[in-house]
């Protein structure tokens, strides 16, 4: 195992979990401000995927391509909070659970229906694709080095936009008291269905940079939104700091894990039964690595008790 | 008798009447509808002592579901192949008959029920309903990456397992196996719901500092009602492992929790025949929209989403009223 191998998996590893990081932070913000469990939130990532798709193919151009998906996936969020969202507020978790399901249940045979069952593809454009050369002589795709960045920057911005903006106060204000936030003259509503379109552009766009290494097809959501629940779960629910450590910790246990794990096995056992055993163990890691979280933070690292 | 008593009974025996019409009328598929509307009923009585009772929205049920399945599929195909399951230290050979494999289904559910419940019941609420569907995830690419046991691809069965005095293999006689079993569940069902550890449980649904209060520690009532919910959601999984004569890692997948959280609430939560008449309107949903249209969840979405918010309380609620019948 050499160290420039090890190096670009961790670059890889970096890359989903900031990619992680645009799902969870959607559903943790929309957690926080509404207190609702959002499984349509795996849709809205589909939704920006499939018009960055379609846009692209019309256009050819890859910006208005992401420029869809965000507004795509904005749209369509705040549709789906106008219609159904907002009656779920002060509902049970059973009822969002199961409203939001159904809403999967709609948004995936409905793109089915618009699409095919035929996955879709997505092309790097050429000014992007190829590979940059980092120090130590590692050779790494500038796409995911780009996936990176993007990452990164809409963090900060989001942090930015929640600790010193008029809207991040009110999402800030919303989350410790909604009636007094109202009282004071703020339009609770329309701060709700903001909060969810934001989280659903945030989710377009990674179902956008994401669909442009995979294929983009149906039900391409539901195994990130899962994986942006155990984000959650290990940052704790409603901190963005928590989202931003969780899906750092998620996307590089996942990578690594998948890459060391038959190595290590193989050290002490031949090569085929290391690597079915290694990567068996390899796809429970984060699991095994959240219910550690669990036993000693039930309320995730960054939790409120 | 109360509405909800006349309703079940109506439930109950109509699941009973369609198949004989069908072994009467030679139409054996819907004789083996009705044996998938049983068991997955019999998987939604199972939830339905944790959800309805207890109070605990698992969303990864499918864990137990997939179980179930899997004890089925990996003693029967150890049995099919004459390959012991394990030698050491002791020889343990696999079985096609079916009271051991649902045995074995119900205790290993109930055993990584006791795993999963202590490690998610230490939360609640929405992070509960996560951790239960990230469990469930986890053993679904568990099954997909173990190549021992047909990893994505799944396992057959060429012949179905067998009961003592029965040819399993004809449909009715099947179905007889499975329906005697929803019965007897439900009965059980109906008995726990009444008994004081089910009262008990209710209680710390409702108001968890008065359980508390009084002595109890909701935490181990809680424990106990998803292990039990888990064992029975095991045995479904292990009969529905045996209607197909397959069993594969789609019997994990957090679609399957869904599935039978949905019959549940189509149905009626905590109704003691809700999930039967949930199971049954799926199936029934499946069986006539399909043909019409290959997109028919969209219908079954909207429906889903029309129950959830403007008819809560289900079929059954809508029919027989807002009150939870006590008997």
């Amino acid at each position: 195992m050499s160290l420039v191998l090890l190096i670009e998996q961790v670059l890889n590893g970096l890359q989903s979990g900031v990619m992680l990081f645009l799902m969870a932070a959607g559903l943790t913000l929309v957690f926080g401000v509404m207190g609702l469990i959002n499984l349509a939130h795996g849709s809205l990532y589909m939704v920006g995927a499939f018009a960055a798709a379609a846009t692209a193919a019309a256009t050819g151009s890859f910006l208005l391509a992401l420029i869809a998906s965000l507004a795509a996936a904005a749209a369509a969020g705040a549709v789906i909070e106008l219609a159904v969202i907002r009656r779920l507020y002060n509902r049970d978790h059973l009822d969002q659970v199961l409203a939001t399901f159904a809403l999967i249940l709609i948004f995936s045979e409905g793109t089915r229906w618009l699409f095919g069952s035929f996955p879709l593809f997505l092309d790097v454009p050429s000014y992007l694709s190829g590979a940059v050369t980092l120090p130590f002589g590692i050779q790494y795709p500038l796409y995911r080095l780009t996936i990176i960045g993007v990452g990164l920057a809409v963090a900060v911005a989001l942090f930015l936009l929640v600790s010193r903006t008029r809207l991040g106060i009110r999402i800030r204000a919303g989350e410790s008291d909604r009636e007094m936030i109202a009282a004071l003259g703020v339009d609770i509503s329309r701060l709700y269905t903001v909060v969810f379109a934001l989280g659903a552009a945030l989710a377009g766009l990674a179902g956008a940079m994401v669909g442009a290494i995979q294929s983009v097809q149906v039900g391409m959501g539901e195994p990130v939104l899962i994986l942006a629940f155990v984000v959650i779960v290990i940052g704790g629910i409603g901190s963005i700091k928590g989202a931003l450590v969780g899906s750092l910790l998620v996307g590089l246990t996942d990578t690594l894990g998948g890459f060391l794990l038959p190595q290590a096995f193989g050290l002490f056992m031949d090569a085929s039964s290391a690597t079915s055993i290694g990567s068996a163990l390899a796809s429970m890691l984060i699991y095994i690595l959240m219910a550690g979280v669990l036993i000693f933070r039930p309320s995730g690292l960054f939790g409120r008790a | 008798m109360s509405r909800e008593t006349s309703l079940n009974s109506v439930i109950g025996l109509g699941l009973l009447l369609v198949p004989l019409w069908a072994y009467w009328a030679d139409e054996p598929f819907i004789i083996t509808l009705s044996t998938k509307v049983a068991i997955l009923a019999l998987a939604g009585v199972g939830l339905n002592i944790a959800l309805g009772l207890g109070g605990l929205v698992s969303f990864g049920h499918a864990a137990f579901f997939g179980i179930g399945g899997y004890a089925m599929g990996i003693l029967a195909a150890h049995a099919q192949t004459y390959v012991p399951l394990m030698e050491w230290p002791f020889l343990i050979d696999g079985t096609k008959s079916m009271p051991i494999i649902w045995l074995v289904a119900m205790v290993v559910s109930a055993l990584v029920a006791v795993l999963i419940g202590a490690l998610s019941l230490r939360t609640s609420g929405v992070y509960f309903i996560m951790i239960t569907l990230a469990f469930a995830q986890m053993l679904y690419y568990f099954a997909i990456s173990w190549p021992a046991y047909g990893g994505e691809d799944g396992l057959s069965i060429y012949l179905r397992n067998s009961f003592p005095g029965l040819n399993t293999l004809v449909p009715i006689q099947f179905f007889g196996i499975c329906y005697a079993l929803l019965m007897i569940v439900i009965a059980f069902s109906a008995r726990l719901a009444r008994s004081p550890f089910g009262l008990a449980l209710a209680a710390a649904r409702q108001n968890e500092e008065r359980v508390e209060t009084v002595g109890m520690r909701p935490y181990n009532l809680r424990l106990a009602a998803f292990v039990i919910s888990a064992a029975i959601t095991g045995l479904a999984g292990a009969l529905y492992a045996d209607l197909n004569r397959f069993v594969s890692p789609t019997m994990f997948s957090w679609h399957m929790s869904g599935e039978i959280m949905v019959f549940i609430i189509l149905g009626g939560v905590a109704r003691l025949y809700g999930p039967v008449a949930g199971a049954a309107l799926y199936i029934m949903l499946e069986h006539f929209l399909g043909p019409i249209s290959e997109y028919w969840q969209i219908y079954l979405g909207a429906l889903l989403l029309l129950v959830v918010l403007f008819a809560r309380g289900g079929l059954i609620g809508t029919l027989a009223g807002r009150e939870v019948a006590h008997d």
